[in-house]
């Protein structure tokens, strides 16, 4: 055990290692590993039914593994009740108790420790202060939570979780039942107090644009598996499946070949290198705005326009491709496309796979 | 509509008119004379008074009942849970002689007792167990949907922030069930109040023991004693309505307390 | 998988390791023990009245018991609670639907007085809704006299029977159906009602079908009631055997004369009655629990 820890060095925070974990018959998480380190924002990101809330769940210690192993700091908590983890959690709905005020709802945990361990009334109310302060409620003190916004309700939830001070702060879809703008800021705010406060936070996400924009690192999950982890650059420069590239954003799926190190298209040349040790037939996925429109002499290949509309100065025209697939490219402003009119398609960019892979 | 107000005023409002119309004829004073007849107010004390304390056993067990029901699954929990509203369908004449031969001193559960020296056939005892009979369904049923309402995130939140399970019972999962609790009770306990047929069987009626006070209405009116029996059933009416006023009360604070989130 | 850390040092637990126990339920000796009070405490309380009923009944043997069933005024205190019941129910039955019509699809002021007052027959004693009646049209009563002069009478008679049986069931229907028929709404209606069919049309054919379980149901719990009512009945019917005597009120005559077989077995009919009662009921809300949760919390 102590080598392990050795190994794994002071940095890692949290060590999933080969859980697996099986609700009746469905197999929710086939033997997943992963190392959390020390002070980062770690995402979740996965579609649902992806198990990511099951991992969550299973660090928190809500849930248990059929098999595997969970390591907090080096020592073995897989047998941990959850009450002994030390973990803040923060759930989608909030969870906050009704009937409680507040600031009850935060000194909650500390008051639920058993009196040799429980901080003395003052620190307990100083430390609430404080953390109404973090979470910008101090004046919503004696409030129930009843009287509060979404919003507000999911500050309370997370300054209730922070109160103990947790060694990990998990959060489960954290913002997945509030509004757009309410959740764009709740994001922003998010960041800076990770920052402020350099807590190590797990959150599960199914929103690829919340996970890039927030997270240090993201964790990409599809039925069970882990399918890679890595900075948000990273994963969408270097995305290891078709799986993970399809899941963080639009993409246009074209066959193409590998010739001399380069990729083809319809016998075309493209600025798309081929990938090492590939076959001859590649799959080439085109994000929106690698694809330009150009006359068709010079084309990849030819679509006919579907429709069209105008959003902050660019063009987003849908197009039907010679799968007859619809996909949307992007242009400036400036030439006009009716409907059925064709147009060509240069490729200027893209994410080649060996057409066998998945 | 009309014809509702119609049939209302029929059915319930001209008899109940009736009753203040006697009540009041004997005026407060007479009332008060009947209500300070020791007769009567032994009867009233006792009906009362054990209703009390069967609404109490009622809730207590009542709600543990409710908690196992709705919490854990076992084998044969479907059944024990249509078993709960026996009372209700059950005839209070069937149940009532069906007590008084169990627990009479020579019927199954009687005899054991008497011998270990409890009497409860023919003294208040019988009465509390008739009337606890009576009581649970409402004890049960009036808890049973909020645990089945109660959100289990709100357990686990607790659970991740540290709190033992007991602790999680105690300040948590309780708190919002005491209004209902407490409904169950009132309800419980206007009902043991009131109930007549399963109670005279087992409880033996003997004046300042074991009568309680809708016997004596019965006992009156076979006197021809109308001013009495209303004056009784007044301030049973009364007592009743205060109970009544009581949950409304209760319920209207726990929506505004305990209001959706 | 390029962040994966392979490590030796910690294997994979082949064995799954003993999960701690759930989080959001008790420990398994509590469980269990909380589970046995609550069957020990019904089974004692619910269970063996019933058991005892039966048992009683049949302690004389099938003769006895047929005997019992098959005398004079058994039969006649049969007749009369089926004729008070066949009254009593559909009466309620018809009342209950309007009531709760008007109260879930209109909005009037005293609205809530009016759900009190049909919920008051609940908390009344039998004993004082039968007292109330003999009040009014008892020989000393508000009517009395009136009534003696034109020879009508009502009290120690089945008509005093049948208004006290439709007192003490009269919140039954209604009560069940006002939380279904507001959980509802009226936007059904009022659709079919654009589509041009009559008021009373879309009754039959929206408000009724969507309502006929929670329907079938209370009517099936006031029937119930309606048999086996014993305080109020009791105090209006004077107990005329063969005449004003209902099946609650012959097992008290037969209880009190210590004919304890014929009592029970006359008891065992409305003890079957509750039990096909109970059965129906959990069939129901097992087959239909949206339709019956919403009115089942008060009874």
């Amino acid at each position: 055990m102590h080598a392990a820890t050795d190994r794994i060095g002071a940095s890692t925070a949290i060590q999933v290692a080969d859980v697996s974990k099986t609700f009746d018959t469905a197999a929710v998480l086939h033997q997943l590993s992963l190392d959390v380190q020390a002070g980062e924002l770690l995402a979740l990101l996965g579609p649902s039914g992806s198990g990511k809330t099951t991992l969550l769940r299973i660090i928190a210690g809500l849930d248990h593994p059929d098999s595997g192993r969970i390591i907090f700091g080096g020592e073995d908590a897989t047998g941990l009740p959850v009450q002994q983890r030390a973990v803040g959690f923060v759930f989608q709905h909030y969870a906050l108790f009704k009937h409680l005020t507040v600031a009850d709802n935060i000194a909650y945990g500390l008051n639920a420790r058993e009196r040799k361990r429980r901080p003395p009334k003052a620190e307990i109310k100083n430390r609430v202060g404080n953390l109404l302060d973090l979470v910008k409620l101090s004046g919503f003190a004696s409030r129930y939570p009843s009287q509060l916004s979404g919003g507000q309700r999911q500050r309370v939830a997370l300054a209730r979780a922070l109160a103990v001070e947790p060694r990990v702060l998990l959060l489960d879809e954290p913002f997945g039942a509030l509004d757009a703008q309410v959740r764009k800021d709740l994001r922003r705010w998010l960041r800076e107090i990770h920052d402020r406060t350099g807590q190590t936070t797990i959150f599960v996400t199914h929103d690829q644009d919340e996970a890039l924009e927030l997270s240090d690192r993201v964790a990409v999950l599809d039925k069970g598996r882990l399918q890679q982890v890595g900075t948000p650059d990273e994963v969408q420069e270097q995305p290891v499946s078709p799986t993970v590239l399809k899941f963080l954003g639009d993409a246009v799926e074209v066959s193409a070949v590998a010739r001399d190190g380069g990729v083809e298209v319809n016998g075309r040349a493209t600025p798309v290198q081929a990938p090492a040790n590939s076959g001859r037939d590649l799959k080439l996925y085109v994000r929106p705005w690698q694809i330009r429109l150009t006359r068709p002499d010079d084309a990849h290949f030819v679509a006919i326009v579907q429709s069209s509309y105008r959003t902050q100065g660019r063009q987003r025209i849908e197009v039907e491709g010679p799968d007859r697939k619809p996909f949307v490219v992007e242009s400036p402003d400036s030439v006009r496309f009716s409907v059925g009119e064709p147009v060509g398609l240069e490729i200027i960019g893209g994410y080649p796979f060996d057409a066998a892979l998945r | 509509m009309g014809y509702t107000l119609m049939i209302l005023g029929l059915v319930v409002l001209l008899p109940l008119a009736a009753l203040v119309l006697r009540a009041s004829g004997t005026g407060l004073g007479g009332i008060w004379s009947v209500a300070t007849d020791p007769r009567v107010g032994s009867a009233l004390r006792i009906s009362f008074g054990t209703s009390f304390l069967a609404a109490l056993v009622s809730t207590t067990f009542g709600s543990v009942v409710a908690w196992v029901l709705s919490r854990y699954d076992f084998p044969g929990r479907r059944l024990v849970d249509a078993a709960v509203d026996l009372p209700f369908a059950l005839p209070t004449a069937v149940a009532g002689i069906a007590l008084a031969s169990l627990y009479a001193p020579n019927g199954l559960i009687g005899s054991m007792l008497s011998r270990i020296g409890i009497e409860v056939a023919y003294t208040p005892v019988g009465i509390l167990i008739a009337m606890i009979f009576i009581g649970l369904p409402f004890a049960v049923r009036t808890v049973q949907p909020l645990i089945l309402e109660l959100d289990r995130e709100i357990e686990e939140a607790s659970a991740t922030l540290g709190a033992s399970r007991w602790h999680t019972i105690s300040r948590i999962v309780l708190p919002p069930l005491i209004p209902a609790v407490l409904t169950g009770f009132a309800l419980a306990f206007a009902r043991g109040v009131g109930e007549y047929g399963s109670i005279i069987f087992i409880a033996g009626n003997l004046p300042y023991v074991s009568e309680i006070a809708p016997l004596l209405i019965v006992i009156k009116l076979s006197e021809f004693d109308y001013a009495g029996a209303a004056a009784i059933a007044s301030i049973m009416l009364v007592i009743s309505f205060a109970t009544l006023l009581l949950i409304n009360l209760i319920q209207a604070w726990s929506r505004r307390r305990f209001g959706h989130v | 998988m390029s962040d994966r850390v392979v490590n030796a040092g910690l294997q994979p637990s082949v064995t799954p390791v003993r999960p701690p126990a759930s989080v959001v339920t008790e420990q398994r000796g509590v469980r269990w023990l909380l589970i046995a009070i609550a069957i020990v405490f019904l089974a004692l309380f619910l269970l063996l009245p019933l058991l005892t009923v039966i048992v009683e009944a049949f302690s004389k043997g099938l003769g006895a018991y047929a005997a019992a069933l098959t005398e004079p005024d058994a039969v006649a205190a049969l007749r009369l609670t089926l004729t008070v019941a066949a009254i009593a129910v559909p009466f309620n039955l018809v009342f209950g639907v309007v009531a709760a019509w008007a109260i879930a699809k209109f909005e009037f002021r005293g609205k809530n007085l009016l759900i009190t007052l049909i919920d008051l027959p609940f908390s009344v004693s039998p004993v004082v809704s039968g007292l109330i009646y003999v009040l009014v049209f008892g020989t000393q009563g508000l009517l009395g006299p009136w009534l003696i002069d034109h020879n009508i009478q009502i009290i120690f008679a089945v008509p005093g029977i049948v208004l006290a049986t439709i007192f003490v069931t009269f919140p039954f229907v209604a009560r069940q159906l006002i939380p279904l028929m507001q959980e509802q709404g009226t936007l059904e209606e009022e659709a079919a009602l654009t589509l041009g069919a009559s008021g009373w049309h879309a009754f039959w054919t929206v408000t009724l079908p969507n309502i006929r379980w929670g329907l079938f149901y209370s009517v099936l719990l006031c029937n119930a009631r309606a048999m086996g009512e014993f305080g109020a009945v009791s105090v209006v019917s004077g107990h005329i055997r063969g005449l004003t005597n209902t099946i609650p009120l012959h097992v008290e005559i037969l209880y009190n004369e210590y004919n304890f077989v014929a009592s029970f077995a006359v008891a065992s009919l409305l003890a079957g009655l509750a039990l096909v009662t109970l059965v129906i009921k959990s069939v129901l809300e097992w087959r239909y629990s949206a339709d019956i949760a919403a009115g089942a919390r008060r009874h």
